[in-house]
């Protein structure tokens, strides 16, 4: 029996294919979230919007909120550890968390390294900007990938930038003769390996999820039928007029992304969305998508 | 014949690429009417709250706990065994109710303990199956109909109580096809 392999890491995030992941702070939201139909929660002390507003070091959550969070509910519970802090990471596996999310929405604790992700049993979730950063944090062991977005914002625009960015590279990499998948991985910045594979798979060797502005049921459509897996809200439901009713409309929206007349439907009636922030007005420094390499 | 999986959420792909490798083609089914187009439905792996609820919320359960009942095949992985069973340890989840079987959810611990290994099951041949298990429910209990085709010690992996096949594990993550060849002859078995 062995335990903490490849497939079982990957295999957990194809289990999620198709679902809504939430953040939540307290006990109470993740029920809120469970009974709304989300496939797993991240536990989280501040979601991404209040980490923006605060400003300071954003670091992993106390322990105690992340138990209390993984007691109240029996989907799986997800949390994050800062950029390249491994021992972060160690006390969430000691938790028996069931996904690590090493975030840019922390403050980075190491500005050349992420976490070597081969070393956890506990698998992975990163976020990528383009192609070459999600084949980076495959590389180094993560089993899931997202979109960064940009989070805490409401604005989608980074995330559909992200994904589409993503997509265009795939393609590139599919279309290429033989001679051209090492100048791709250099251009890339990639193990040739992984490019490899993505030329054979014609897509990400692991599931990648959208997350980074998602505020809406159309929002969440969108980034499906941009080709995601799935879904990340962050501060979009617990930030809205009416959480209940808008993780239960985005859930549908997530399943049924193809359905307009449905997505009609659960659009209506939900209350006002997170206020947000233009991401074209903000300064590059106040970004957080920058943060990784 | 056509055999569909259950669209709503979870390992969906896998499944028809599992199908497609048995010569079968796969129908992604998100609506009732989808229904009458196949011969036999598989309920993926994915988290069995959330496709309980979907399941509720578009009129579904009732509707395929009729059919089960009529002998229409259906084929449960992980989050599929869960919802085909009649008792689930300490939970009112929305559920098809069909299989005289008992689940523990999450019966082996959380995803750190999630785990592969090889299973001995005979009556798919005599090679043992690398079976994937991923925060994997197990049956604790089953009734007097249930043929048990696979366990570990006490823990019940795998069943069949006649149109209705349900594991704990996925097959669908492995290339060793058999078991998806199994449930595609109880389909073209079928009466």
């Amino acid at each position: 029996m062995e335990t903490g392999t490849i497939a079982v890491k990957r295999g957990m995030a194809e289990m999620l294919k198709g679902g809504v992941i939430m953040d939540v702070t307290t006990p109470e939201q993740a029920k809120i979230a469970e009974d709304a139909g989300a496939v797993s929660v991240m536990a989280l002390e501040r979601v991404p919007a209040d980490i923006r507003a605060e400003g300071g070091v954003a670091r992993m959550s106390d322990p105690e909120i992340i138990q209390k969070i993984m007691e109240a509910v029996t989907i799986p519970v997800m949390a994050k550890a800062r950029i390249g802090h491994f021992v972060e990471a160690q006390i969430l596996e000691a938790l028996e968390i069931d996904y690590i999310d090493e975030s840019e929405v922390l403050t980075p604790a190491d500005e050349l390294y992420h976490i070597n992700k081969h070393q956890f049993k506990v698998p992975f979730v990163c976020g990528a900007r383009n192609l070459g950063e999600a084949l980076r944090r495959i590389g180094e062991g993560a089993a899931m990938i997202r979109t960064k977005g940009e989070a805490g914002t409401g604005d989608v625009v980074e995330a559909v930038k992200h994904i589409r960015t993503v997509n265009e590279e795939i393609r590139k990499a599919v279309n290429a003769s033989d001679e051209e998948l090492m100048t791709i991985a250099k251009e890339l910045q990639a193990p040739y390996e992984l490019v490899l594979e993505v030329k054979k798979l014609g897509r990400l060797p692991v599931v990648n999820f959208a997350a980074g502005g998602i505020a809406t049921p159309a929002d969440a459509a969108l980034m499906m039928q941009l080709g995601c897996d799935g879904i990340f809200v962050g501060s979009g439901i617990f930030k809205s007029d009416n959480p209940a009713a808008r993780a239960k409309a985005i859930v549908e929206a997530t399943t049924h992304y193809q359905d307009f007349k449905l997505l009609a439907e659960v659009s209506k009636g939900i209350g006002s969305a997170m206020r947000g922030i233009h991401v074209g007005t903000m300064k590059d420094e106040a970004k957080i998508a920058k943060r990784g390499w | 014949m056509k055999i569909g999986v259950l669209a709503l959420q979870g390992a969906v792909r896998e499944h028809c690429n599992s199908l497609r490798a048995c010569g079968v083609e796969p129908v992604e089914v998100q609506y009732m009417f989808q229904l009458s187009e196949i011969g036999g439905l598989i309920i993926p792996g994915g988290e069995s709250t959330t496709v309980g609820k979907l399941l509720v919320r578009h009129k579904m359960l009732e509707v395929l706990t009729d059919m089960g009942r009529d002998g229409f095949p259906i084929f449960g992985t992980c989050t599929g065994l869960i919802l085909l069973a009649k008792e689930i340890s300490g939970s009112q989840q929305p559920r098809l109710n069909l299989m005289d079987i008992t689940v523990e959810r999450n019966a082996f611990g959380r995803q750190i303990a999630s785990f592969e290994r090889d299973l001995a099951i005979p009556e798919i041949g005599e090679a043992d199956f690398h079976a994937i298990f991923i925060r994997a429910p197990y049956i604790v209990k089953v009734g007097a109909g249930v043929r048990v085709l696979a366990k570990i010690d006490d823990k019940i992996l795998l069943v069949r109580q006649q149109n209705l096949l349900a594991a704990a594990f996925h097959p669908e993550l492995t290339t060793d096809l058999r078991i998806h060849q199994y449930f595609i002859r109880i389909c073209a078995d079928r009466p």
